[in-house]
Order: structure tokens, then sequence, then C-alpha cells
């Protein structure tokens, strides 16, 4: 048995978009030298839609890439059969950009690290910054995230999902799913 | 979502699924970008060791493999036919087991009898990936290939591909209608009698002599070398003469679709299977195929080199 419990509906991440939006603005003082690259497949979605928020209060769009960390994991190979590539596009030069990395949920960091790895194969970033819909703990790098969207402290045995209409769901929202305790 | 890679060897196309042959070819497509990069290098085998192993001549297939390797971050060896201790006397068999001793992954592997890497996968730990076997089949060819015929048309279904040339030689041929068939291309082998295999029809393509047969109607014309090293001179009564007939040139091209492609898996005899002119010209994407080619053996290592496949997780 599967329990869930919402944490944000479809309205609770649409404003919590447009705050991290805000903050963006602020700490970077505007949008100049600004880029935003999503991790697959959430932080994409995240990415595409913090572009738009930004382009409704700044009128001007911000650069958006797609990075795809597959071949940068450090558990790649140990875990059965390879992991499905998909194609990473960066399509502008990303050397003295402000790089804000995009992802739905941090957990232990370990993506995050892949996703900066594969990063610099494009280019020496001005600084690289980190925003997340969902900021569940457990590190097990030194990673913080410079915009969180909700901190929710969790058991390793729960899940936290990001559900998003791009990946065909009904609605939006933020989940916490209790996975019943094995014997 | 497409079924996991779970296949240790890669040894030909005939043995895979239609599905296998579209995740190696989607996998492809994501690997293309690697190389447009400032630093064209992933670590994704970083690590691991793959042997080339070429017990016969090969420039293209040879350094695609190896930069595929390198541009994953992989540490390699190679070893050529003529400079090995093949040629002291050593078996095949012996000579793996020794590399197999350095704790090699994959090892690639190009050979003049058919069916050599088949006799190595089942007794090697190491993935083994066929780089071509006497006249039996080249996959990764015929992968970049039909990847060359996704790129420049968008499908490889309900297209009509013509093979024309060496079919008898040509592993490159039967690697490419075990895969083309599978993806649903009509297939249409052309050459002399004597070098179209007896009973190639079975393998669901059609055989013609009339080279007009096979030009006409067709979206790709894959053109064979006549392969002077396999003594195919033998097969008709001279070069001028297999020129005359089958040769591809501005001429023939007339009566061919306006926008069809012009393939060569290389070296290239120009004068003689296809002219200069036509090598060099607007229908040609022979220099995309080698470009491509890297996209699909760094597709083909990345899949081979996953972890245990006894279904653990």
């Amino acid at each position: 048995m599967k329990k869930q419990k919402q944490i944000l509906d479809s309205e609770g991440v649409r404003r919590t978009l447009i705050r991290i939006a805000h903050e963006i603005l602020e700490r970077n003082k505007g949008t100049q030298d600004l880029v935003l690259i999503g991790i697959r497949t959430g932080g994409a979605h995240l990415a595409s839609r913090l572009q738009s928020e930004i382009r409704a209060i700044e009128k001007t769009e911000v650069p958006l890439g797609i990075v795809d960390i597959t071949l940068y994991r450090d558990d790649l190979s140990e875990r059965g059969p390879q992991a499905k590539i998909r194609e990473t596009e960066i399509p502008f030069d990303i050397t003295d950009k402000k790089v804000v990395l995009v992802d739905d949920v941090l957990y232990t960091g370990r993506t995050i690290r892949a996703a900066m790895d594969a990063l610099v194969d494009f280019g020496r970033p001005q600084s690289v910054q980190l925003a997340v819909l969902a900021d569940r703990g457990h590190r097990e790098l030194p990673i913080k995230a410079d915009y969180v969207g909700k901190n929710i402290p969790t058991s390793p045995s729960e899940n936290v999902e990001v559900c998003l209409k791009e990946d065909g769901r009904s609605n939006d929202e933020l989940l916490i799913i209790s996975l019943e305790e094995k014997g | 979502m497409n079924e996991a890679w779970i296949r240790k060897d890669l040894l030909g196309l005939r043995g895979l699924s239609k599905e296998e042959i579209e995740l190696l070819l989607q996998t492809a497509k994501s690997f293309q970008e690697i190389s447009l990069r400032p630093v064209k290098k992933v670590p994704a085998l970083r690590g691991k060791t793959v042997a080339n192993l070429f017990f016969e001549p090969s420039t293209r297939t040879r350094i695609s493999f190896e930069l595929a390797e390198k541009r994953l971050s992989a540490d390699t060896i190679n070893m050529v036919g003529s400079t090995s201790s093949m040629v002291k006397g050593e078996s095949l068999k012996d000579t793996a087991r020794n590399i197999e001793s350095l704790k090699v992954d994959i090892v690639v592997m190009r050979h003049s009898s058919s069916g050599a890497p088949h006799r190595l996968a089942p007794i090697l730990k190491a993935s083994v990936i066929n780089a071509g076997d006497g006249i039996n089949e080249h996959p990764t060819q015929a992968l970049l290939d039909m990847f060359t015929v996704m790129e420049k048309k968008g499908k490889i279904k309900g297209l009509k591909i013509s093979f024309i040339g060496d079919i008898l030689h040509s592993r490159v041929a039967r690697s490419n209608i075990w895969g083309l068939t599978k993806l649903g291309a009509q297939v249409t082998v052309c050459g002399p009698k004597t070098l179209l295999p007896p009973q190639i029809e079975k393998l669901g393509v059609s055989a013609t002599t009339d080279l007009n047969e096979a030009v006409r109607d067709a979206d790709v014309l894959n053109l064979l070398r006549i392969q002077l090293e396999r003594q195919s001179e033998s097969f008709f009564p001279s070069i001028r003469e297999y020129a005359i007939s089958y040769q591809i040139n501005r001429d023939i091209l007339k009566r061919a679709k306006p926008d069809v492609l012009i393939m060569h898996p290389g070296p290239v005899n120009r004068g003689i299977e296809i002219t200069s002119d036509v090598v060099d010209g607007p229908y040609s994407v022979i220099l995309d195929q080698v470009t491509h080619g890297l996209a699909v053996r760094m597709a083909v290592l990345y899949l081979l080199s996953g972890g245990p496949r006894e279904g653990e997780e």
C-alpha cells in the first residue's frame, strides 16, 4: 500500500515558481548574463516554466538549455542494464554566464554533482546556482540549493514526487509518497 | 519506453529484434551532440578497458572505434594482425584469453573468417563487438547506414533501398539486409549474376542484374566496393566491363529520384563503382556516414558496458 500526501497543488506549484523567478532576478539583479539549464526530465520542464515566468516579469527571453546527466553518474554500470540516454541541448556558450541549474527534487546531491561535471565540459560559467522545487534532505555530498520551493523533511522510506502536466499528468502537484515498510 | 539493452555482445543484426535496433539508433542520436562540444569527452566508460583486435586491414572502422572509446573515457589497447603473435602461430582463442587476463571489458574484433567473433563471445567474460567478420556481418556499419537514412529521410519504413555491387562478398550488405528488413524497408540487391548470392531472395529482398531497375524509384543507393582483395575480379571479365554496366554516374542518376541518397561504406574506388563527380556531388552522404559512425559506435560501447544482466535490480 502506498500513501500519498499532497504538499503543493497546481496553484501552489505556480505561485512557488513565480517566487523563485523573482528571487533569481533579485539575486542576479536582472537577466544580464543569466541562463537556465534544466536537468532532464523534471528539471527541464521546470526550467522552461521559470523561463516563462521571467519573461512575464522582465519581458526578456533568458536562454534555456537541457542537460542529461546519465553519462556522468557515479553509479553508472553498477545498476544493471545501462539507462536510456537522452540528448543534452545547450545551444549557447555558457562561458562567463550565470548559470541557474534547475531540478525538481534535491535529495542526495549526486545528480547535481554530475550536472556540474557536465556543465564544465561546455565552458566556464561565471557562477552556477541551483534552483529546486523541493528539498527533501539526506544529502550525501556538500551541495546546497540557492532557491528552494519547499523544504520537505522526509524519511528515506518516503518518496517525493513532482507531477507535471508536461509529463502527461492531469494536474501539477507535489506529493510525498510513503512506501509501506517491508518486513 | 524502450526495453533496456541486456545482451553481452553485438555479433550481428541477424539476431536482434526490431526494438533492439531502434534502441541502438535512438541512443546514437543522443551521442551525436557530444562530438560538437568544446570538450568532446564524457566519463561514461572511465576505468573500462577496450581491446581493438583487427586481424584484417581497416582504417575507417578502427579509427572510428578508437575515437568513440576515447570520447567515452575508456582505456584502449590496439592489436593489428600483422604485428601480433597471431603471425607466430597463436590460436585466436589463446590470443583472446591472454587479452582477457589483462581484465579487458570489451573486445572489438575484425577477422577475415566469418563467425570468428561468434566463436569467441561464449568463452570470454568480456563483451565482444563484431567489427566485421569475413563475408558475414558488419553490424556497426549497417547501423550507421541506417542512422544516416533516418537522419536524412526521417524514417526507414517503406523506403526503397538498393545495394549495388559485390553483394556476394559484402558483410555490409548482409548486416544491412537483416536490419533494414526488420525496420520495414524494401531492399533490392543489384550486381552481376556471379556476385549475387544464390537464393538471396529468401532474406526478403529483391535481386536484379539490371542497374536501371535498382536505380529507378530508389530512395537510397548504397554502393559496395569491388573487393579486389577478395578476388572478386575473377567473377566478371574486367573492372572496365563492370564499370560500364554498374557504375553510378551522372547519366544513370538522371533516371533516379530527385532526392536520392548516395551512400558508400568506403573506401571508394573513384571511377569504378562510382564516378568522382558523384562522390563529391549533392546526393552523396558518404562523409556524413563517417560522422554518424562515431555516434553509433559510442552508443554500442555504452550499451554493452552495462552492469550485471542476471536480473539484479
